[in-house]
């Protein structure tokens, strides 16, 4: 009798949790419409855009300014010398 | 162009100061929403380095076929310009892709074509850094042959379909999407005046290079 009664008591437990578990999945689903908290904000990417933009060109004008100042530099040490040694003749 | 420089460098600032604000007052686009924003600089930049490179195909066509040390100025000068709009126009669709596409990076077509012509340009300036003597005809038939690839760059979007949006979209955009049309050619036209100022700056230093190495070959005599 007690033997009986667990068998059913078992073959209960293993159907309903047959019943209970999910199907399984076959593969990635997509869905339409995602919630907020699962998207990407644009904002931060737009910014980093344009503000990267404009680092970029600081820096580019930056570097052409320096290299002038320093060619005009060499210019004015070279004219400095062609005059000093001008004068010394 | 030495009187025209400086009032064509307000004119930029201007333009380049009010620019962030008519894109922030465009409307939305209806699928990607804010992120699509990165479009008007991300297009002109691709205007802007179209332009640079044609440039340095045209001069470095002179130069290696006539001898010209201005067109080579030129070259020089817009190779290094192709290579500054390339890495932004990379760096900016890398953004959008993040939103648009889920990925920083996607070895799609145009996209790896567009990197390989970078390439070609930042291998023409290491070329000329440290070629040594007669490196600038070498460098120039790199010039040559790196604008001979930006017509593929340009079509690799309709001839290999993938991720990337085709050619058609740009073409459409008038009729389906007229405003931002409008801010497009606002954003191009400003980036193609910046291409001419920088391009003037960038000539001014070779030819100041030029004139320094004359003034040594004349102390050396």
């Amino acid at each position: 009798m007690v033997r009986r009664t667990l068998c059913a008591c078992l073959s209960m437990a293993l159907w309903s949790v047959s019943l209970l578990a999910q199907p399984g999945q076959e593969g990635f689903a997509p869905v339409t419409g995602a919630p907020a908290s699962e998207q990407i904000p644009a904002a931060p990417l737009v910014i980093s855009s344009y503000a990267f933009f404009l680092v970029l060109l600081f820096v580019y004008l930056w570097t052409i300014w320096r290299r002038i100042g320093k060619v005009e530099a060499d210019m004015r040490n070279l004219e400095r010398r062609q005059s000093d040694g001008g004068q010394r003749r | 162009m030495k009187k025209a420089f400086v009032p064509l460098v307000v004119l930029a600032a201007a333009i380049f100061a009010y620019a962030p604000v008519a894109i922030n007052r465009a409307e939305l686009e209806s699928t990607m929403l804010l992120v699509q924003k990165i479009f008007y600089f991300h297009f002109a930049t691709w205007m802007a380095l179209t332009a640079a490179i044609a440039v340095c195909g045209v001069a470095s066509v002179i130069y290696l076929f006539k001898g010209s040390p201005i067109a080579d100025w030129y070259g020089v000068a817009s190779a290094e310009l192709v290579v500054i709009f390339g890495v932004f126009g990379l760096f900016s669709g890398s953004l959008w892709g993040r939103k648009a596409w889920g990925v920083w990076w996607q070895w799609d077509p145009r996209v790896t074509m567009a990197t390989m012509l970078v390439l070609v340009f930042l291998g023409y300036l290491m070329v000329r850094k440290y070629g040594g003597p007669g490196s600038e005809k070498l460098a120039a038939a790199m010039g040559i042959f790196g604008a001979a690839t930006a017509p593929f760059v340009y079509k690799s979007t309709d001839w290999w379909r993938n991720i990337h949006p085709p050619t058609s979209v740009v073409k459409t955009l008038g009729d389906k999407f007229p405003a931002a049309w409008d801010l497009v050619l606002y954003c191009s036209g400003a980036f193609l005046l910046l291409v001419v100022l920088l391009l003037a700056a960038r000539v001014r230093l070779e030819a100041l290079r030029a004139e320094l190495d004359r003034l040594y070959l004349a102390l050396e005599d």
